[in-house]
């Protein structure tokens, strides 16, 4: 069912009893052409792409839990592309092309909101950097902006400018940045995916490969065995653990990084703001909760949750750009697991097994790279070639030395 | 997430400073194939879900470090000892 005013009108009059689910629940054929490990954005973008863009439909995404269940449901929905480095810049511009007509190409709401991401700044060296940075994504073609105090005033008025430690200075506005809304960009693709004849498998959970003469044959799951020509591997938190059913080991950590949610208020915060000092951001849902978050805990971990020094550190931070978040009651806090890299960019390649894709290492930046990484991963799957844009995110850069290293910490996932 | 420190007795982890896995071992630079055994010491984890040795610096207590044996899945901590050189 295709959705549109016309059919919105029409259910409207029929007391909406002819909607129908948005994607079927699909059980394991014997064979596929291509089996996506991980239903979440990623994997289901995979296939949504792969049936869209590359004819390729016998397509299956193996879910362990439900659509929406994982890092898809649990992260701050900002989308942007102001990266400095070539290698991720044009890559995270793609992504945001992507993001703009993405509600056209999947028939879904996404609720795609270019309501700017404004970085601010609060020393003179740091409005050096940010100069840098947006004259390097300028050289890129994308929009950035650099902003004085006074202009940011006008944006954001009830920031504490005079802070006596981080006073604001200004900041790096990228207008077309903004936020989607997490869940629809997981079912609209799912729906997508759906309608051009993928399977979508729930609550199929891998737990093996079978491996002949270093190629994978097909996939051992918790809903029988599945032959795959081709398998790719989107799952994000769980890269290592399920990669070391393929014998694979990999630069990658995993972490937990904690989002909070505030009691829903008046519209408050129009834009994406983050704190230059620390590591803050925040924006406003549609519901009225404030949706911030910060750094990862910083050790390793698949439990879901984190512990308190961090919270206590995130609320810290946004209270020295924004005092009034303290009158402010916490509504939730919940934690994902991210895939930390060694260089804090992410991976999408060929690995030694032939057959076997890899995505993964998305740090805590993989929700805004959704569109992208499904984009060329069923790139790389279809024509077993990188595509141009993520041709440097390559799982042998930690041999070769061709790092893509945003912030410069070095081999030590927890500090990117 | 407390730690059991063995010189301090338990302490919230805001107190330390994690550096990561504990199993890896630098390999000796003379040795033949020492380029891809460093290789794999600075940029391989096993990242396991389940138990993990880690260290971990109490730079806000005694200034020691620490191997500590922690489960990845709840974060419970069975074991917390000296690092001894980076002997487990």
């Amino acid at each position: 069912m295709r959705y549109s005013a016309f059919s919105l009108l029409l259910e409207a009059l029929r007391g909406h009893r002819g909607w129908t689910p948005a994607w079927r629940k699909a059980a394991p054929k014997a064979e596929y052409d291509v089996v996506i490990v991980g239903g979440g954005g990623h994997g289901l973008a995979t296939a949504f792409y792969l049936a869209s863009e590359h004819g390729i439909s016998n397509v299956a995404v193996l879910e362990k839990g439900y659509i929406g269940s994982g890092n898809a449901g649990r992260n701050t929905t900002i989308i942007r592309s102001n990266y400095l480095l070539p290698g991720n810049e044009g890559f995270y511009e793609w992504s945001m092309k992507l993001w703009e007509g993405l509600e056209q190409s999947f028939n879904y709401n996404a609720m795609v909101s270019q309501r700017g991401v404004l970085n601010l700044y609060h020393s003179d060296a740091q409005r050096d950097a940010f100069a840098r940075r947006g004259n390097a994504m300028r050289l890129h073609g994308v929009d950035a902006e650099l902003l004085d105090r006074e202009a940011v005033r006008r944006m954001v008025p009830f920031l504490d400018y005079d802070n006596a430690r981080f006073p604001i200075h200004g900041g790096l506005l990228q207008g077309r940045g903004g936020t989607a809304r997490h869940d629809a960009v997981v079912w609209g693709y799912a729906r997508g995916a759906d309608t051009r004849g993928v399977d979508i498998i729930e609550n199929c959970e891998v737990t093996g490969f079978d491996l002949h003469d270093g190629r994978v044959t097909s996939i051992d799951t918790t809903r029988g065995s599945i032959r795959a020509k081709k398998v790719g591997l989107a799952v994000a938190g769980n890269t290592s653990r399920v990669a070391a059913m393929a014998g694979l080991r990999l630069p990658i950590e995993s972490h937990v990084l904690q989002a909070f949610v505030s009691e829903g208020i008046k519209p408050a915060i129009d834009h994406v703001v983050t704190f230059g000092a620390g590591h803050f951001y925040i924006s406003q849902s549609d519901k009225g909760g404030l949706v911030f978050g910060g750094d990862i805990d910083g050790y390793n971990s698949y439990a879901w949750r984190g512990n308190l020094p961090t919270v206590e550190d995130v609320m810290e931070e946004g209270m020295a750009i924004w005092p009034g978040l303290g009158r402010i009651r916490m509504l939730r806090q919940w934690g994902g697991l991210m895939d930390m890299s060694m260089d804090g960019s992410p991976i999408i390649d060929t690995t030694p097994v032939r057959g076997l894709y890899l995505n993964c290492g998305w740090c805590y930046g993989g929700f805004k790279a959704t569109p992208a990484s499904g984009w060329c991963f069923a790139h790389l799957i279809a024509r077993d070639e990188p595509h141009p844009v993520a041709a440097a995110l390559r799982l042998d850069r930690t041999v070769t030395g061709a790092l893509i290293d945003e912030k410069g910490a070095g081999a030590q996932p927890n500090l990117h | 997430m407390r730690i059991p420190c063995p010189f301090c007795g338990p302490r919230g982890n805001e107190e330390f400073t994690y550096l990561g896995d504990a199993s890896v071992r630098r390999p000796d630079l003379n040795a033949p194939g020492a380029a891809a055994a460093f290789h794999d010491y600075v940029y391989l984890r096993d990242n396991p879900s389940g138990a993990h040795q880690e260290f971990w610096y109490h730079g806000g207590g005694c200034r020691s470090w620490l191997v500590v044996t922690r489960d990845t899945r709840t974060h419970e901590i069975s074991d917390a000892k000296p690092a001894d050189g980076g002997r487990l």
